[in-house]
């Protein structure tokens, strides 16, 4: 094991190359650039030996991942906002035939307006897809979570694509310590992928086809029972991580001071860490708050949000993206997730932190008074500027 | 006794769901007799998705691989690679599309395919038409015809464009090889299969596939229209080996455009004068395809 300081992107660019990926095919968007750029060079230098396709769209690239994956190659892409958005079919593509893809999504803003910063937007939008996602909070979550995702992904009993995503500039170019295991220790975890059941030269066979009303949703069905034991699957990858490198990252929720709050904030990327400061902050002043970082968006967390619901009052959820629904995304997940549970505690939606806005302490802690007070909308938009504080500049 | 070209082996099953008299099922028989069984294919969105009948069975003796209607070009860059990198050897990759999905919504993917030099065959099957969804009008069809989307009114004398000349795009990507291909002329068609699997690099045959119920015809007709198509010059066979291009079948005198027009009802509408205009046009590209032979 060694330790570098590298940006989140070069954290995706060197779990790509520990996991020994095979077929790599990528095409270029701000602030995905220096994850392939850094595979490309890896490539290049002969560090990892890989097929690299040049492609001329992401929705190429997606597709030359779906096939390579298909013949049984390790896969794996990146991508990011409008990239993000352009693959939506073969999202649902990847997930269809059963393709153990692993990409890494910088979460980035949907234009119009254009913006290149930090919003879950991207990813969000495609939640519905049929991939895992998977939120960091650090470079060192993207890397060691990069790493379990091929591990997850390529498991027999869920072969589901995995997505890995960082927040923008506040991981994807921000440089912090990591360590980076060594090789063996991961190919000791992460063995070579299986043959492919999927296509196999010289066996005839089809793997996509078309179907009747006969038999389409079982095929359905089977892709939500696949993703329901990725549940499972995940825990005993991140269990078998710890024994190789010693770290986990705590499961699909991991809680911070939550045993004894009043009041718990559900955050997803970077504003968790942030969020953690406030806990610790209004903690010492004697307000009992506490966190969950819902970490794992896909398989949804509906046992964990439960077990939270069970023992807390109040709970807010961050949503960092705004959905054009009624409520926040992430928010009506958990809701959806308590309604049928045993208990129902106050619930609120913030939704900030939206185009790349930071999410400061001050927002937090406005978050944690609304809900400790219970005043205020079921939707708030907390950070929202009114019109008197627009100038003519924005 | 005349000697047999057309190899003996069959690679496509009895058993499919095209309809009689379907042009792109001996396109993919052809094809593959050609090829052989270390063969993948992949498959966009197109007749021939139905053609090899619904999960769990297929109509081929080699793998299939359906994928996304615009992408035929990067799904064949993905198998390669993957084969490449798992060391499957002799392994030919095959992407099979229609003229929609080549010349329309999958032009983006071949460009690509093309230009990354992908060692791969890349087989636009062309009806000349949205044929799998009930003959709408794609950039493939030609002058004149008539399609569900371009119906013939008092306004309207079907589609008023001429056809996308995709093997004029395909040249200027430079391929390895590239040629036309007719399912009316099997011994032309298997040679150039035979050659093509042989070179290395991006490669790619255009295949006419009449189509009796899109084109309007009944179904024991499409080889005598096949043959009408290149004996008429309306679709000449002819091949792009580096750079160079060679007419494959020559005729003394070719046959006017009005036998094959005639023979299909898309066309029964247009004039005497439509046609001559048509015929001009069909001679003035022959002359350039002559033209372009000459420079090799």
């Amino acid at each position: 094991m060694v330790q570098l300081v590298i940006s989140g992107n070069y954290a995706q660019s060197y779990a790509a190359k520990l996991a020994r990926v095979q077929v790599v095919a990528a095409y270029p968007i701000t602030p995905q650039t220096q994850i392939v750029e850094k595979i490309a060079e890896f490539v290049a230098s002969g560090e990892l030996p890989a097929q690299y396709i040049e492609v001329e769209s992401e929705h190429s690239a997606l597709q030359a991942c779906i096939s390579a994956a298909a013949l049984g190659a390790r896969t794996y892409t990146a991508t990011s906002s409008q990239g993000l958005l352009l693959m939506h079919e073969l999202l649902h593509w990847a997930s269809g035939a059963r393709a153990p893809i692993v990409m890494g999504n910088v979460n980035r803003a949907i234009a119009p307006p254009w913006s290149i910063w930090a919003d879950h937007g991207d990813s969000m939008a495609q939640r519905d897809t049929g991939w895992i996602q998977i939120y960091a909070e650090s470079n060192q979550e993207v890397l060691d979570t990069t790493l379990m995702a091929f591990r997850l992904s390529e498991d027999p009993e869920v072969l589901l694509p995995a997505m890995v995503t960082e927040d923008a500039f506040f991981l994807s170019h921000t440089v912090e310590p990591v360590d980076i295991p060594s090789q063996e220790q991961v190919d000791g975890f992460l063995p070579r992928r299986r043959a492919s059941e999927g296509i196999r030269p010289g066996t005839p066979g089809r793997l996509g086809s078309f179907t009747g009303p006969e038999l389409y949703a079982e095929m359905r069905y089977k892709v939500g029972q696949a993703m329901g034991r990725a549940a499972d699957v995940l825990l005993e990858v991140e269990d078998d991580y710890r024994r190789v490198t010693g770290r986990d990252h705590g499961g699909p929720l991991p809680t911070y001071r939550a045993e004894d709050a009043d009041a718990v904030l559900i955050t997803m990327g970077t504003a968790s860490t942030t969020a953690r400061s406030v806990v610790d902050d209004m903690r010492e002043r004697g307000g009992k708050v506490g966190l969950a970082k819902l970490r794992v968006f896909r398989p949804f967390p509906v046992r964990a949000i439960r077990e939270l619901g069970a023992r807390v009052d109040r709970i807010g959820v961050l949503d960092r993206s705004y959905t054009f629904g009624p409520m926040g995304a992430a928010y009506t997940e958990v809701a959806g997730a308590l309604y049928a549970g045993r208990s129902r505690p106050l619930l609120r939606n913030f939704i900030a932190g939206l185009g790349g806005r930071d999410i400061t302490p001050t927002t937090v802690e406005a978050m944690y008074a609304a809900l400790l007070t219970g005043d205020g909308a079921e939707v708030d938009w907390i950070d929202l500027k009114r019109k008197r504080e627009v100038g003519a500049n924005g | 006794m005349a000697r047999l070209t057309i190899p003996e082996i069959e690679l496509m099953r009895p058993g499919h769901s095209a309809c009689p008299g379907c042009g792109a099922t001996l396109a993919m028989r052809y094809l593959l007799k050609g090829l052989g069984p270390n063969t993948i294919v992949t498959l966009p969105a197109c007749c021939w998705t139905v053609i090899a009948t619904s999960f769990p069975t297929t109509a081929l003796d080699v793998p299939l691989l359906d994928c996304a209607f615009e992408a035929t070009g990067a799904s064949v860059s993905g198998l390669r690679a993957a084969a490449d990198a798992l060391r499957m050897r002799d392994v030919t990759i095959v992407g099979f599309a229609g003229d929609g999905g080549t010349a329309d919504i999958g032009l983006q993917a071949l460009s690509g395919m093309l230009e990354r030099r992908t060692d791969a065959i890349y087989v636009m099957y062309d009806n000349e038409a949205y044929m799998n969804t009930g003959v709408q009008r794609s950039g493939a069809t030609p002058l004149g015809a008539w399609t569900t989307t371009t119906p013939v009114g008092e306004t309207s004398r079907g589609k008023e464009e001429p056809k996308k000349d995709v093997m004029a795009i395909v040249a200027a990507h430079r391929p390895a090889y590239a040629a036309t291909l007719n399912v009316a002329f099997p011994e032309d068609f298997l040679k150039k299969v035979q050659k093509a699997k042989d070179i290395r690099g991006p490669r790619f045959l255009h295949v006419l596939a009449p189509c009796p119920p899109g084109w309007r015809y009944p179904p024991e007709k499409t080889i005598v229209i096949g043959r009408l198509a290149t004996d008429t010059n309306i679709f000449p066979l002819y091949e792009i080996e580096a750079g160079r291009y060679r007419i494959t079948r020559r005729l003394g005198r070719a046959r006017p455009i009005a036998e094959y027009l005639e023979a299909q009802n898309r066309f029964g509408h247009l004039t005497a004068m439509e046609v001559a205009a048509m015929q001009a046009e069909v001679d003035a590209r022959w002359k350039r395809l002559l033209e372009l032979e000459a420079l090799a």
